[in-house]
């Protein structure tokens, strides 16, 4: 504990690294002041190694280091582990790559490029801002994984160290093939429409004969790789929709490709007309744009994080008194484990000796520690606040009380299928209409003129390809994702956006979702307290690490702070010291007030303050409701069955019903499995539920859920695995995000209705046998980009009248 | 007129090496990250004198 504190002084102290306001100018390198002496360490680390360019390029870029604790990364020894986490090896140069969440400005980038100034091992290294990547070349004999981890921690870029982390390089993989095919697909429709264009102006009649063969030919040559290569995702789709029984949307359009193909090659090799290649690769073309603009992803945003995301990837065992390190995976029942400081607690178990305060805001999403002595039981998930605790595991990490929840089967397989997209409802019944109309159309002709008989077939199965059918929905839904992500609301496909247009029924957790995390509303009960004795009091809470001290400590604006005398911290009970020549004391009832009081209200924490021995009030802590709840709840509770579920006691119950009305169902004391269950029950009933949620133990009820948003303070952290993730500063627009996906249906609606229009146009020539491939390479792209651009236009217009853009 | 298979030839191979740079350029990864090099490129390069100390 420091005792010796200067008195503060009232103009505002920044810190040269972080930025953060210092209390007093104690800590500082010339005229460089440090909040702590974590961010000094780091400038002088970075000064030795001239790598000050990293304060030159954004101002007070650093972390701050003031809650800093020591980790220990020993583990990152054990050969199995680092194993998992290299890229690549050739047992003298490897490549790893680590996932910095930290990483927010140009500085970091510049900082995590120079790594190679501070270890000479480091051959190169390279960060991806967006997602928050670096990759390190290093050289084996000369540093290690578990080095370079320590030297990035020790400048404030702590890796995140969870294996879960490895799967994005799979997604990148997949849109490099899109990448690809967009560009072979433009490539060769840009060529063949050149080729064409003596088609299109009738050149022909030049007496060129010779050329007009050759085109043709480079025609198909160019069209095989779009035939085979960039159209193969519609087939493959299509195959496998009809295998299940489902006509997807990409039957019709794989029938139109083939058709095109085939009667384009019959009609060159027969030199009967020149075919119509370019509708083909043009159509592929746009048909890849579309999928390309709904794919996209949110690179540092991860939907399907599991409890293994949230825990450490070691843990520190005692065994006879040695501190050892061991994978979570090999975790045993009965090991001895030491949890320190910020640590994460894998699997339930008892605690054994040390004072543990912890924090349950990952499963919970409450904030507030909750204290345990010797002999408690401590589920997973909760984080030790304050000195170390030893702990003995009674269960192993995926039988704990909050990771069974993962057994569950709504964990197996989330259906995924496309089986609801409108899209594939209506391509259903419009392949059947296209097949009966070109089948009556060859009928008809094959009895009037037997020779147009074929034409008449294959010209309505090409003009009816739902080109701008299937180009409608991904524009309509992905400039609608785009809309919601500047909105802070960030969705995982755009499939989310249809599901949540017909939700009927939404599920709120309370803690953490409907109520605010991080300002948890504190405020002093009793005798007003005068400035100086305020003073006095943030002056002794100063020297306490405990959670609670800390929010005492931000209650008061004063930057005058006094040397303390005596100073005492009774672990569990209380502190006290003089200050100033009066008597503080700050801490439970016991400690202050010599009497317990049984009948206490558990919802919120209360801390006493005696000044003098005379008990001047207590401190409560309790949490708030988001400022906007109000609002958004009458809103939604005329349209939709709005249900609470808590695991709380049902204390808050009566303030709960000043926001919700009596239809309201709310369940107080909630397991992970209860709420699961619950969503499960309403589904049964024929409800589409909107589940929103924040913490792992709602991860049950929105995997389960039709569409689960998690509410986020800081969209970066971890949030458990759902459809969407909402910031929380967006939560008042929940409902204009509900009914503007309604409107986003609408739109679809309309383009579908837009490319009917063409089609029956398009038919119109096709049924009388007289479609030419000019008329085919005018309306086909024409119907695209008009639907493509009514899609985009409307999207935006209204997004903007309903203040979303 | 035979002039013009030549010039077919000629156009559709510069064609050709543009879609092979296209693919190249995917395939060493210059579209994985569009946002970071606007950033590297600002970067000074290294003074060697000591005296950059000075500026805040």
């Amino acid at each position: 504990m420091r005792k010796d504190e200067k008195i503060g002084v009232a103009e505002k102290l920044i810190c040269y690294h972080c930025g953060e306001e210092c209390n007093d100018k104690e800590i500082n390198i010339g005229d460089k002041l440090f909040c702590c002496n974590g961010c000094k360490t780091v400038y002088e680390i970075l000064d030795t190694n001239n790598l000050c360019t990293y304060y030159n390029i954004d101002e007070n870029p650093g972390l701050s280091k003031r809650d800093e604790i020591k980790k220990n990364f020993d583990f990152l020894e054990d050969n199995e582990l680092i194993e998992r986490l290299i890229d690549f090896t050739d047992g003298k140069i490897t490549t790893v790559t680590f996932s910095i969440p930290q990483t927010h400005c140009s500085s970091c980038i510049w900082i995590l490029e120079n790594l190679y100034k501070l270890d000479e091992g480091i051959i190169s290294s390279e960060a991806n801002f967006l997602k928050k990547i670096v990759s390190i070349k290093f050289d084996e004999a000369k540093t290690s994984i578990k080095s370079i981890v320590i030297l990035l921690d020790s400048i404030g870029y702590e890796p995140d160290l969870s294996l879960a982390e490895k799967e994005f390089e799979k997604s990148s993989l997949i849109n490099k093939k899109l990448w690809y095919k967009i560009g072979v697909a433009g490539f060769a429709a840009g060529n063949i429409m050149l080729f064409s264009f003596p088609e299109y102006l009738s050149l022909n009649e030049l007496g060129n004969d010779e050329i007009k063969p050759v085109f043709s030919y480079l025609n198909i040559l160019f069209s095989l790789p779009v035939f085979f290569y960039s159209a193969s995702d519609y087939f493959i789709s299509a195959y496998k929709g009809l295998r299940e029984k489902i006509v997807n949307v990409d039957v019709p359009i794989s029938l139109g490709i083939v058709v095109l193909f085939t009667r384009s090659l019959y009609e060159i090799f027969s030199q009967t007309g020149s075919g119509y290649l370019d509708s083909m690769t043009a159509l592929v073309f746009f048909l890849i744009i579309g999928k390309m603009f709904q794919n996209k992803t949110y690179a540092t945003l991860n939907f399907e994080r599991n409890y293994k995301s949230y825990f450490p990837i070691a843990v520190t065992l005692i065994k006879n008194k040695i501190e050892t390190t061991k994978p979570v995976e090999k975790l045993e029942v009965g090991d001895r484990i030491l949890i320190k400081n910020g640590e994460l607690l894998p699997a339930d178990s008892i605690l054994i000796n040390g004072l543990a305060f912890i924090d349950y805001s990952f499963v919970t999403g409450e904030s507030n520690p909750v204290e345990k002595i010797n002999g408690d039981l401590i589920y997973a998930g909760g984080r030790q606040v304050g000195s170390a605790i030893e702990v003995e595991t009674v269960k192993d990490v995926s039988q704990s009380y909050l990771t069974r929840l993962w057994n569950n089967q709504a964990f197996e397989n989330k259906d995924d299928s496309k089986i609801d997209v409108f899209v594939n409802i209506i391509s259903k019944y419009f392949t059947i209409v296209v097949l009966l109309i070109a089948f009556s159309a060859a009928f008809y002709w094959f009895r009037a003129d037997s020779s147009l008989a074929f034409n008449a077939l294959t010209a309505v199965l090409i003009i009816a390809c739902p080109c701008a059918l299937a180009l409608s929905t991904p524009f309509a839904l992905g400039s609608s994702m785009r809309i919601f992500g500047r909105n802070k609301f960030y969705i995982k496909s755009t499939h989310i956006i249809e599901k949540l247009s017909s939700i009927t029924s939404i599920v709120f957790d309370k803690t953490g979702t409907i109520t605010e995390t991080q300002s948890a509303n504190i405020s002093f009960n009793g005798e007003e307290l005068s400035k100086y004795e305020s003073q006095l009091v943030k002056s002794l809470v100063r020297s306490s690490s405990h959670p609670l001290s800390k929010k005492i400590f931000n209650l008061f604006d004063s930057n005058k702070l006094f040397d303390i005398i005596d100073y005492k911290e009774i672990p569990g009970q209380g502190i006290s010291a003089i200050i100033a020549g009066k008597k503080i004391q700050i801490g439970s009832r016991v400690y202050v007030t010599n009497n317990s009081n049984k009948d206490e209200n558990t919802l919120s924490t209360k801390v006493f303050l005696s000044i003098d021995n005379t008990v001047r009030g207590f401190f409560t802590i309790s949490n708030s409701y988001r400022p906007n709840l109000k609002k958004v709840i009458s809103s939604l509770k005329s349209v939709y069955k709005l249900s609470i579920l808590s695991g709380d006691t049902d204390n808050e119950k009566n303030n709960l019903q000043n926001y919700f009305d009596a239809n309201t169902k709310m369940k107080f004391n909630q397991t992970p499995f209860d709420k699961l269950n619950f969503v499960e029950q309403l589904q049964k009933v024929n409800e589409k539920v909107l589940m929103v949620g924040d913490g792992l133990n709602d991860a049950g009820a929105l995997r389960k859920s039709n569409v689960g948003i998690s509410i986020a303070e800081n969209v970066n952290n971890f949030s458990p695995a759902c459809d969407g993730i909402l910031d929380a500063k967006s939560f008042n627009k929940l409902n204009t995000f509900i009914k503007f996906s309604k409107t986003s249906k609408n739109i679809i609606i309309l383009s579908f209705i837009i490319s009917f229009i063409y089609n029956i146009i398009g038919l119109s020539f096709a049924v009388q046998g007289t479609l030419s491939p000019v008329i085919s390479a005018i309306l086909m792209p024409l119907s695209s980009i008009s639907v493509v651009a009514f899609s985009t236009i409307t999207t935006n217009m209204i997004a903007k009248r309903k203040g979303l853009l | 007129m035979s002039v013009i298979f030549v010039l077919i030839g000629f156009s559709s191979f510069v064609a050709i090496m543009f879609l092979a740079a296209y693919i190249w350029a995917v395939k060493t990864g210059q579209y994985d990250d569009n946002y970071t090099p606007s950033i590297r490129i600002l970067f000074d390069s290294e003074v060697k004198k000591e005296s950059s100390k000075s500026n805040s």
